[in-house]
C-alpha cells in the first residue's frame, strides 16, 4: 500500500506538532558557502550549536575559481566578496568543529558530487542542503531536497525539518534508448511534457525498465532535474546497482555494511502502492533534447523549429515571445541553425565521470570550431578530475581545444569568474536556462554532455550519430 | 505570544509582472548571493529587469541605470506592497535571498496561480504572505490592471481581498498565517520537543547504525 516516499517519512517521523505539520529527523545536512552564512550567525545569536556535529559535511563550491592549480587556499580568491564567504565557511567550520573538504582538499567538489562520491550519502538517509539540487541524492534511494537559509538554521539547530507531507507521483519510463539519447535528455523530455510546475507539490519516484536499465550516476542526473519540474523530491529505490555504488565507496566496515544492506532491500513502494499520479513515457522515440527558450520547459528535439508566437495558445504567447526576444531568435529558425560561441560542460547535474566519459568519446581526435571563443570542462569534484585525468581524458579534451579546470559549480551560475558576456550563446550541460544565470545578459541551451561536445566540435547542435 | 496587528491587512496599489514561470534567479541573481547579510537586498530585486546595466554587489541603485519602462521603478508601483504575477512563481532555486529581496523592497504579499515549493516555503518564515488564486481570477485581476490602477485590501484573519465590491476569498493553511501574524520563531516550537527528538534519535542510533557512523 506504502509508497517509498510513504516509508521514508514514517521511518524519520518525530512527532506531529498542534500546527498539524510533522517534525522530520534529519540524517544527513549539506552545507556550503552561500547559503549557510546567515544560518551559522542566527545559530551564534541564540548561542545554540549543532545538535548533532557528524551529521554535517560541508565544502565550498558556488563561488570557487576553477583556475586554481597548486598551492590555492580561500585567501587565494581575488574577488573580494567571494573571498569572505569563502572563508566564512572556513571559519563557522572550525568554530563548530564541522568536517570540510575546504578549497585545498582533493576532495572538494560540487556538494551534489562528493556526497554520493564519498560514501557520506547511503539509502534511506534524509537528506537536505540549503540548495534546491539537494534532491539528485535521491538517486541513492534517500528522502533528499532543497531548503532554504532558515531551514539551514533549523537543522543545524534541532536535527528536525518542519514540514508538511507532499503527495506522491510515479513517473515511469519504460523501453530502450537509442545510443546517443542520455539521461538528461530523458528528464528534458518530461519537464517538457509535465512543464516546470508539473511536480509542484509531489515527490516524484522515477521507475521502469529504463531506469533499472542506467547507471547510478545517470540515476542523479535524472533526480537532479526533478527541481526543474517542480518537484524539491526526486527519488528511485535501491537496487543492486545501488548497492555496488554505494559498496565502492563505502567508509563503513563490513558488518555494519551487511546489516545496513539488508535493510535497503526493503526500500521500494509496494506492488500495490497508491500514487495521487501516474505518468508513464516511452523512452524509445525519445531524441536527444535541447532547450531553446528561458525556462527548461522550453525543450525540444534537437532537429525541430522553435516555436513562434504564432503557433501557440493565447496563454502562452506572451511567455514565447520574451524567451525568443531575450534569446535573440528571429523570424523562423530551427535549433540547428543557431551559432554558439561558448562551451559548458559540467554542473551538478553533468560533471561526473561518466558524463565526461560520453563527451570525451565525441570529442577525441577533433578540434572545437572556429566560432567557439571558449569550451570548458569543469570537473564535479577533486576526485572526479583525478579518475578523468588517469584515464588522460584531460589530454583528449585539450588536446581538442577545450580548456580543464578545477572543480566547482562554474558556469552553471557565474558565481565565480566563469560567466557568459551579453548576448553569448553557450551549450550547457547544466540545468537552468534562465534569463541571466550563466551571465548578464547570457543566452543558456541545456542538452546533454554528449550535444554540448557535439556542438563544441560542429559549432551548431547536430545529430550526434 | 504579540499579536503584529498591523499585519492584519496589506493594502494599497498592486505592482504587477504579467508572465509564468518567474525564477529566483530573476527575484535576485546570484552576484547578490554573495552577501553573508540576511538584509539590504532591496537595491537588488528583479536586478536583470530593473536596470539596463550589469550590477555588482556593493553598488548602489544611484549608481546604476534604471530602466523606467520597468514596473517598479514607476509611481506609484515603486511603492507596493502587493506584487501580482501568474503560474509558478519563485521558481527555481532555493535561494531565501529572493524572500529577503522582496521583503526588503516593501512587498508584503504576492499573488500568484502557483508558486514554488521552495519559494512558498521559505516566504511564511520571513512575513511574507503568498496568495494562491484560481487561474481566472488572476485573469479578473490583470484585466483591472489594464483598465485602471489596481487597488487591494488583504485581511490576514478573513482570508479574503477586497476589490472594489467584490470579495475573492483565498485559502492558507492557518498555522502558516499565525506565523505571519505572530511573528513566531520555528526553532523555538521545535525545541519544545526536545526531549521526543533526542529519544528518536537515541532509538533510530540502535536500529540504524550506519547512519551516524
Amino acid at each position: 500500500m506504502k509508497t517509498l516516499y510513504d516509508k521514508l517519512w514514517e521511518e524519520h517521523h518525530v512527532t506531529q506538532l498542534d500546527s498539524g505539520e510533522s517534525l522530520l529527523y534529519i540524517d544527513r545536512h549539506y552545507l556550503h558557502e552561500v547559503t549557510s552564512p546567515q544560518a551559522f550567525e542566527g545559530l551564534i545569536k541564540k548561542n545554540l550549536k549543532p545538535w548533532r556535529l557528524n551529521a554535517n559535511i560541508a565544502t565550498p563550491d558556488h563561488n570557487v575559481p576553477t583556475t586554481r592549480g597548486n598551492n590555492f587556499n580561500s585567501e587565494s580568491i581575488t574577488d573580494e566578496i567571494s573571498k569572505i564567504q569563502v572563508v566564512e565557511l572556513d571559519k563557522n567550520c572550525n568554530k563548530f568543529g564541522i568536517k570540510q573538504f575546504d578549497i585545498e582538499s582533493n576532495k572538494q567538489g560540487i556538494v551534489h558530487v562528493i556526497g554520493p562520491e564519498l560514501g557520506f550519502t547511503i539509502p534511506g538517509m534524509t537528506i537536505v542542503c540549503g540548495d534546491s539540487h539537494t534532491s539528485t541524492h535521491g538517486a541513492l534511494g534517500c528522502l533528499a531536497m532543497g531548503i532554504g537559509t532558515s531551514e539551514v538554521e533549523h537543522v543545524l539547530a534541532t536535527q528536525c525539518l518542519k514540514v508538511s507531507k507532499l503527495k506522491n507521483m510515479n513517473v515511469r519510463f519504460e523501453g530502450e534508448v537509442d545510443r546517443h539519447v542520455s539521461s538528461k535528455d530523458i528528464v528534458l523530455y518530461l519537464i517538457r511534457q509535465i512543464g516546470t510546475a508539473g511536480g509542484t507539490g509531489y515527490a516524484i519516484e522515477f521507475s521502469g525498465s529504463y531506469i533499472s536499465s542506467i547507471s547510478v550516476e545517470g540515476r542523479m542526473t535524472i533526480c537532479n532535474m526533478a527541481i526543474e519540474a517542480g518537484a524539491k523530491v526526486g527519488l528511485i529505490a535501491p537496487d543492486k546497482k545501488t548497492i555496488e555504488y554505494v559498496k565502492s565507496k563505502s567508509f563503513l566496515d563490513a558488518d555494519t555494511f551487511s546489516q545496513a544492506k539488508e535493510y535497503w532491500k526493503t526500500l521500494k513502494s509496494d506492488d500495490d502502492a497508491k500514487f495521487d499520479k501516474e505518468i508513464t513515457i516511452d523512452v524509445s522515440k525519445i531524441k536527444p533534447q535541447v532547450t531553446w527558450g528561458t525556462s527548461p520547459e522550453m525543450v525540444l528535439n534537437y532537429d525541430e523549429s522553435i516555436p513562434t508566437v504564432f503557433d501557440t495558445t493565447d496563454e502562452n504567447k506572451k511567455n514565447i515571445e520574451l524567451a525568443r526576444d531575450y534569446m535573440g531568435i528571429e523570424d523562423e529558425t530551427k535549433l540547428s541553425d543557431l551559432t554558439f560561441d561558448k562551451v559548458f560542460i559540467g554542473s551538478c547535474t553533468n560533471s561526473r565521470i561518466e558524463d565526461l566519459r560520453q563527451a570525451a568519446e565525441i570529442v577525441k581526435g577533433k578540434t572545437i570550431a572556429s566560432n567557439i571563443s571558449e569550451a570548458i570542462v569543469v570537473p564535479g569534484s577533486g576526485l572526479v578530475k583525478e579518475q578523468a585525468e588517469n584515464e588522460g581524458l584531460d589530454k583528449v579534451f585539450t588536446d581538442a581545444g577545450f580548456i580543464w579546470r578545477d572543480p566547482g559549480c562554474s558556469m552553471c551560475l557565474g558565481m565565480n569568474p566563469d560567466q557568459l558576456k551579453p548576448y553569448e550563446r553557450c551549450a550547457s550541460t547544466s540545468n537552468r536556462n534562465f534569463e541571466g544565470r550563466q551571465g548578464y545578459l547570457g543566452r543558456t541551451h541545456l542538452m546533454s554532455p554528449l550535444m554540448a561536445a557535439y556542438t563544441a566540435i560542429n559549432g551548431t547542435i547536430g545529430d550526434p550519430s | 505570544m504579540k499579536s503584529n496587528s498591523e499585519g492584519l491587512i496589506i493594502d494599497g496599489m498592486v505592482a504587477y509582472l504579467d508572465r509564468d514561470n518567474i525564477d529566483t534567479d530573476q527575484i535576485i541573481p546570484t552576484e547578490y548571493l554573495k552577501s553573508i547579510k540576511k538584509f539590504g537586498y532591496e537595491d537588488y530585486l528583479f536586478d536583470g529587469w530593473r536596470y539596463k546595466d550589469d550590477g555588482k554587489l556593493g553598488v548602489t541603485k544611484e549608481e546604476r541605470i534604471i530602466d523606467e519602462n520597468f514596473i517598479l521603478n514607476q509611481e506609484p508601483y515603486n511603492k507596493s506592497k502587493i506584487l501580482l504575477s501568474r503560474d509558478n512563481f519563485g521558481c527555481g532555486s532555493s535561494r531565501e535571498h529572493a524572500v529577503w529581496a522582496l521583503r526588503d523592497f516593501g512587498i508584503k504579499a504576492v499573488i500568484a496561480s502557483s508558486f514554488g515549493d521552495i519559494f512558498y516555503n521559505n516566504s511564511f518564515k520571513n512575513g511574507l504572505l503568498p496568495i494562491k488564486l484560481d487561474k481566472t481570477e488572476i485573469d479578473f485581476l490583470f484585466k483591472q490592471t489594464h483598465q485602471d490602477t489596481l487597488e487591494l485590501s488583504i485581511d490576514l484573519q478573513k482570508k479574503e481581498i477586497k476589490v472594489g465590491d467584490k470579495i475573492i476569498f483565498f485559502s492558507v493553511e492557518q498555522h502558516l498565517v499565525d506565523r505571519i501574524i505572530y511573528g513566531l520563531d520555528d526553532i523555538d516550537i521545535t525545541l519544545k520537543e526536545k526531549n521526543k527528538i533526542l529519544n528518536f534519535e537515541k532509538a533510530r542510533a540502535i536500529e540504524k547504525p550506519w547512519v551516524f557512523k
